[in-house]
């Protein structure tokens, strides 16, 4: 039998202005199961909470009712409170009599007659709680970062500082990422090689961080604190800890036509290569698709001239399996195809090119040795036109609906860098808006336009098509209200930027939600943007959604921070008012295991006794208490009955409504 | 005792006025969050709403609602985060479904459409919960007492139109 | 006996025979023509009561809920309307796929004793095809009657989905399929138009004859719960006391609601209804609201899968 006490607080007059305390007290105490009834005036004051504690002593409560204001104000105080004196914390129930009763109300008999039902509805409520306890599970102390761009390398950095060991899966055979791509960052123009490869350095030379470079994720098991992930290691013919990086065999390899992905396709590279001079690992690949010798058994040359015997034929691709606490996932993007943007002529333009062709054709280490030249015939151009929002802000359906956020600037950077380098050339902008929010970012901006002289058009351009040697770029200057065509040189594209694809397969892996446009979700688009509603999971850099390195690397180590703020537990509490499945009614159908965002349900084979000394194998749900959130979406989708949620079960629910229009 | 029994309230002239039973289901993350805002400013609804806490909508079987109504409410309301902003990411999204499905039962059933309804109400939006709840309130108010689900399966009621197509037997 | 009798039987014979399988599940012949009811075979001897005629209409899927548990494997034979019912049970993984040889057999509808009766009178011996695809021939103890197929086929052939088995290990269809279906949502929409008073009364005057015996939800394919809310005293439904309790009043819209999504629209419940409650209706309303509002689905179509209330669009409507 449940003995009840209940205590309803005047909070000062905020609640007794308005409702009858001691009306309310003297008619809640006639409810079955209420042993004990009182009111005080600040309930949650040190002597308010003393009352409680004493009357959970004296009278031997079960359970107690708060009537006082919102549970979302003091619930956990009086669960405290009641956690000291030897009750449950999950025997408190909390009616809001304050900003749903007295502070709405006028009238002292309505809101009196109010705070007895929903004091009331709470005393059914308790009646038909149990005790609960918080488990616990343990946490593995490594993490798991996927994707070796500036985000994973920045994760992977600030966690192995905090001590705990961490990995990076690439996809690629070096990691880098995109910025390795960059010549130069703005606002501050400094070369993006020069701030990058030390930190890649770094990883490389941490005694925590290991590369899994040429990598990939392949199925990921658990929940957070206890992932077990499986990784392909991709067979890259070259034994990783033997070759040295001498790139003799890149000297003698004789199949050379193979597109240099590092240079966006410029130029070609060996089927056996190192991206690029700063790569990490700084190990050879084979590209099995270009390599004579996997293609036709004849050739070896490589083998041959590799001093350290590193090249490996026969390799094949290998699985490791490793468990981790957390796990960032940090995948990045990649520039938007542009099939379908005819009217700007990039297929069939040699000198129509993307932004991030332009970084190669302006790096030092490009394939032009960083003197700018038109990839068609290898001269200066004279006249370059930009074209912004190529794909970016496009809700016709041919590209993106959202900003890819990064152009505007890169844009101004790539101007002024032309404008500064080759003073004789005629710089264009075709712009829609020029949008610069951050530190430093409209002054460089202005910079570009004031300074460097670059002519910025606002508006859309409609066609650009070749002409005697030149491209015509046709659009329309919205300023001066006039149609205008400007003969160029050189035309690039501020091409949109989406979530690199594999994305997808990595979100379906760890059970995290990801947009209509294919960024990764956070837990809450404010309070927790590094958040994947995957608890253990977070995110960083593009994949999340569009933004620049400075961005990138806050979120990088942000999620760090929440990494090694979880990894330091040793283990994790767990909310008790978790899902869990009655097992004999449980029909295994599966239903509620399609709702679960979180997979928090798995499905067994049980066997259960039916009498008379036979069994039945029976097909049951299981739920992870660890990651099952308690949302209740299960609990509506079982058509038994046989899931319910603790805490706010069925019957409970069922009692308050009964309760509550009983009155 | 008496003074303190929700039922029909006496006005100021001695005359009886129909003060509806409203239960509303809230979700703990938004909506009653809202609820708090709405009181915390002081945003007055009738007293004939009692609000029920959930952790999500989604976890409002459509047998608390039938329960309702059958213990005598004459209003249910669920109020969830708006779809997108769920703090358990997709539940509000079955919500949505379950319960337009249900309710569009009922209305076919014959219980007025007006006596049910979902909200989104964020916990920003206190403005909005009260509004919401003053607007379905005078609904159900103009609707009157629900009898119909306490009474749907009252012994011996006198015939329905034969609508079953084909189905001769009576 | 009929061609297709005769093919089927022969066909479990065989099954049996070889020791493919270790039962055949169909229909057994009883006292008179129409009282077939479903059974499981395990012997060539037993196969001597089977039966495959127009009395048929009962769907043998959710027995293997049951039959499945036993050892060996099972074959079935199923009308294209109950395939989507199997399907169903597979994906809810009541029924092993593995265990069980679906038989698809032919169907050109089943017959409703009481229209057959109605229309020939009683002492029904048989009901044969004619000809005339249009026309079926009812025999009865006083002589023969031709009559409109339509007019003595069971509630659930009128609104038939179609010939197509969505589930087959193997076909037994001799005759040319023929449509007997007609506009599903009829009913529904007939409901619809009136208004809410009306409906009210309708279905007051039809939900206030049902005596809570259970045969529509011991039927239906989609009520194969371990245990039922309304059997389970904890669930806070079941309470069987009176007439004015929860469960009394709401248990055609609480058992409607949890097949909503799953109920392929077999039918079962109206035909096993000893009150003749159009208990379909109920059902079917789901089912347009679920085409209207969230596309065209058909449970059961698949043997995977999610249900409409277990997926949403974004965009989903209010």
């Amino acid at each position: 039998m449940q003995r009840i006490g209940v205590f309803i607080c005047h909070c000062g007059t905020n609640i007794a202005a308005t409702v009858d305390v001691k009306k309310v007290v003297e008619t809640v105490r006639a409810e079955e199961g209420v042993v004990y009834a009182a009111d005080y005036p600040y309930m949650c004051s040190e002597n308010g909470q003393q009352m409680i504690q004493s009357a959970i002593k004296e009278q031997n409560l079960t359970g107690i009712v708060i009537g006082s204001c919102s549970p979302r104000m003091h619930e956990a105080t009086f669960k405290k409170a009641a956690a000291q004196a030897g009750l449950n914390a999950y025997m408190v129930e909390v009616a809001n009599i304050r900003e749903h009763c007295s502070w709405i109300h006028k009238d002292i008999g309505e809101a009196t007659k109010k705070a007895v039902i929903l004091v009331r509805a709470a005393i059914a409520k308790v009646k038909l709680n149990a005790p609960l306890q918080q488990g616990t599970s343990p946490v593995t102390k490594r993490a798991l970062v996927i994707g070796g761009g500036i985000a994973g390398i920045q994760a992977a950095l600030d966690i192995a500082e905090a001590g705990f060991p961490v990995d990076i899966v690439e996809k690629n055979p070096t990691i880098g990422g995109r910025m390795a791509q960059l010549d130069k960052t703005f606002p501050t123009l400094d070369c993006s090689a020069c701030i990058l490869t030390p930190k890649m350095v770094d990883c490389a030379q941490s005694d925590k961080i290991e590369i899994l470079s040429y990598s990939e994720v392949e199925a990921v098991k658990g929940f957070v604190g206890n992932f077990t992930v499986k990784i392909r290691r991709k067979a890259r013919y070259v034994d990783e800890t033997k070759c040295t990086g001498c790139k003799a065999c890149m000297e003698k390899c004789p199949s050379k036509k193979g597109l240099n992905e590092f240079n966006m396709g410029l130029n070609t590279r060996t089927a056996i290569y190192i991206p690029f001079a700063q790569a990490i690992p700084n190990v050879a690949v084979i590209d099995p698709a270009q390599c004579i010798k996997l293609k036709t058994g004849k050739c070896g040359i490589c083998s041959a001239v590799c001093g350290a015997k590193a090249v490996d034929y026969t390799m094949q691709d290998t699985f490791i399996e490793r468990q981790y606490g957390a796990i960032v996932v940090a995948t990045g993007f990649k520039p938007i195809a542009l099939d379908n943007f005819n009217e700007y002529s990039y297929a069939t333009e040699k000198d129509v090119i993307t932004s991030l062709e332009l970084e190669r054709l302006m790096n030092a280490a490009g394939p032009t040795g960083g003197t700018l030249l038109r990839p068609s015939d290898g001269t200066h151009p004279k006249v370059i036109t930009f074209i912004q929002c190529v794909g970016s802000r496009d809700t016709s359906g041919c590209g993106k609906p959202y900003c890819s956020k990064i152009c505007c600037m890169y844009t101004a950077k790539h101007a002024m860098l032309i404008r500064e380098k080759y003073p004789d050339t005629e710089v264009h902008v075709f712009y829609i808006d020029v949008r610069t929010p951050g530190k430093n970012y409209d002054e460089f901006y202005r910079r570009a336009v004031e300074s460097y002289g670059v002519d910025y058009i606002k508006g859309m351009v409609g066609k650009v098509y070749g002409e005697n040697g030149k491209l015509m770029v046709q659009g329309e200057n919205l300023i001066d209200g006039e149609q205008v065509t400007i003969a160029s040189d050189l035309v690039v594209l501020a091409t949109a930027i989406e979530p690199e694809p594999s994305v997808r397969k990595i979100a379906t892996l760890l059970t995290a939600s990801i947009d209509t446009n294919n960024f990764l979700t956070e837990s809450h688009a404010k309070l927790r943007p590094v958040e994947s509603p995957t608890a253990g999971v977070y995110l960083a850099g593009v994949c999340q959604g569009p933004k620049d390195i400075p961005e990138t690397v806050s979120q990088a180590s942000a999620c760090a921070a929440k990494v090694i703020g979880l990894l330091v537990k040793n283990e994790l509490k767990t909310n008790p008012c978790v899902a869990g499945a009655n097992e004999s009614m449980c029909n295994g159908c599966g239903q509620c295991a399609n709702v679960c965002a979180y997979g928090a349900i798995t499905y067994e084979e049980k066997q259960f006794r039916l009498g008379g000394g036979k069994t039945e194998t029976r097909r049951v749900a299981s739920v992870n208490p660890a990651v099952c959130q308690g949302c209740g979406a299960c609990t509506v989708t079982c058509p038994s009955g046989a899931m319910d949620l603790k805490g706010f079960s069925t019957k409970q629910i069922m009692s308050e409504v009964e309760s509550v229009c009983r009155a | 005792m008496q003074s303190i029994e929700n039922g029909n309230a006496l006005n100021g002239a001695g005359t009886q006025t129909f003060v509806p039973k409203i239960v509303a289901f809230c979700c703990n993350w938004c909506s009653y969050a809202g609820a708090d805002l709405a009181g915390s400013s002081r945003l007055a609804y009738p007293a004939s709403v009692k609000i029920i806490r959930v952790p999500c909508s989604c976890r409002v079987n459509p047998t608390f609602v039938l329960k309702a109504f059958q213990q005598g409410a004459d209003g249910v309301i669920l109020c969830g985060c708006h779809p997108g902003d769920c703090h358990y990411v997709t539940g509000n999204y079955y919500t949505r479904r379950r319960m337009a499905l249900l309710f569009s039962f009922l209305d076919y059933l014959g219980i007025e459409r007006d006596r049910m309804r979902v909200e989104w109400v964020s916990a920003a939006e206190g403005a909005r919960f009260s509004q919401v709840m003053n607007d379905f309130v005078s609904k159900v108010t103009a609707l009157g007492e629900n009898r119909k689900i306490a009474d749907i399966r009252c012994k011996g009621a006198s015939g329905g139109e034969d609508v079953a197509g084909g189905n001769n037997d009576d | 006996m009929t061609d297709l009798y005769n093919a089927c039987l022969s066909r479990a014979q065989e099954l049996l025979k070889s020791g493919e399988v270790s039962r055949v599940v169909g229909w057994k012949k009883g006292e008179f023509c129409f009282d077939v009811s479903p059974a499981y075979f395990e012997s060539a001897e037993e196969l001597n009561e089977f039966t495959y005629d127009y009395f048929c209409g009962a769907n043998l899927s959710k027995y293997l809920v049951q039959i499945a548990k036993k050892e060996g494997k099972s074959a079935v034979f199923l009308k294209p309307c109950d395939t989507y019912s199997f399907n169903e049970l597979v994906k809810e993984h009541r029924v092993p796929r593995e265990k069980i040889h679906v038989i698809a057999v032919e169907c050109r509808g089943k017959a409703d004793i009481k229209k057959a009766e109605s229309v020939a009178g009683e002492g029904v011996l048989g009901i044969n095809e004619t000809d005339d695809v249009n026309l079926l021939e009812i025999k009865t103890r006083s002589g023969k009657t031709q009559t409109e197929r339509r007019n003595i086929l069971l509630t659930k052939c009128l609104s038939c989905k179609g010939k197509k088995h969505v589930a087959a290990d193997e076909k037994i269809i001799l005759k040319e399929p023929i449509e007997t279906g007609s506009d599903r949502f009829a009913g529904v929409e007939k409901l619809e138009a009136m208004t809410a008073e009306q409906r009210f009364a309708f279905w007051k005057s039809e939900l206030s004859r049902c005596i809570r015996c259970n045969a529509c939800r011991n039927v239906c394919p989609a009520c194969t719960c371990v245990k039922c809310v309304f059997d389970n005293p904890e669930s806070g439904v079941a309470a069987k006391a009176n007439d004015t309790s929860f469960e009394e009043q709401l248990f055609h819209v609480i058992r409607a609601f949890h097949v909503a999504g799953r109920c392929t629209d077999c039918g079962e419940c109206t035909r096993v209804c000893p009150q003749g409650i159009p208990l379909h209706l109920l059902n079917r309303k789901f089912i347009k609201d679920i085409d209207t509002k969230y596309g065209e689905f058909q449970a059961g179509e698949e043997a995977e899968g999610k249900t409409p209330l277990t997926s949403f669009k974004e965009d989903d409507g209010q």
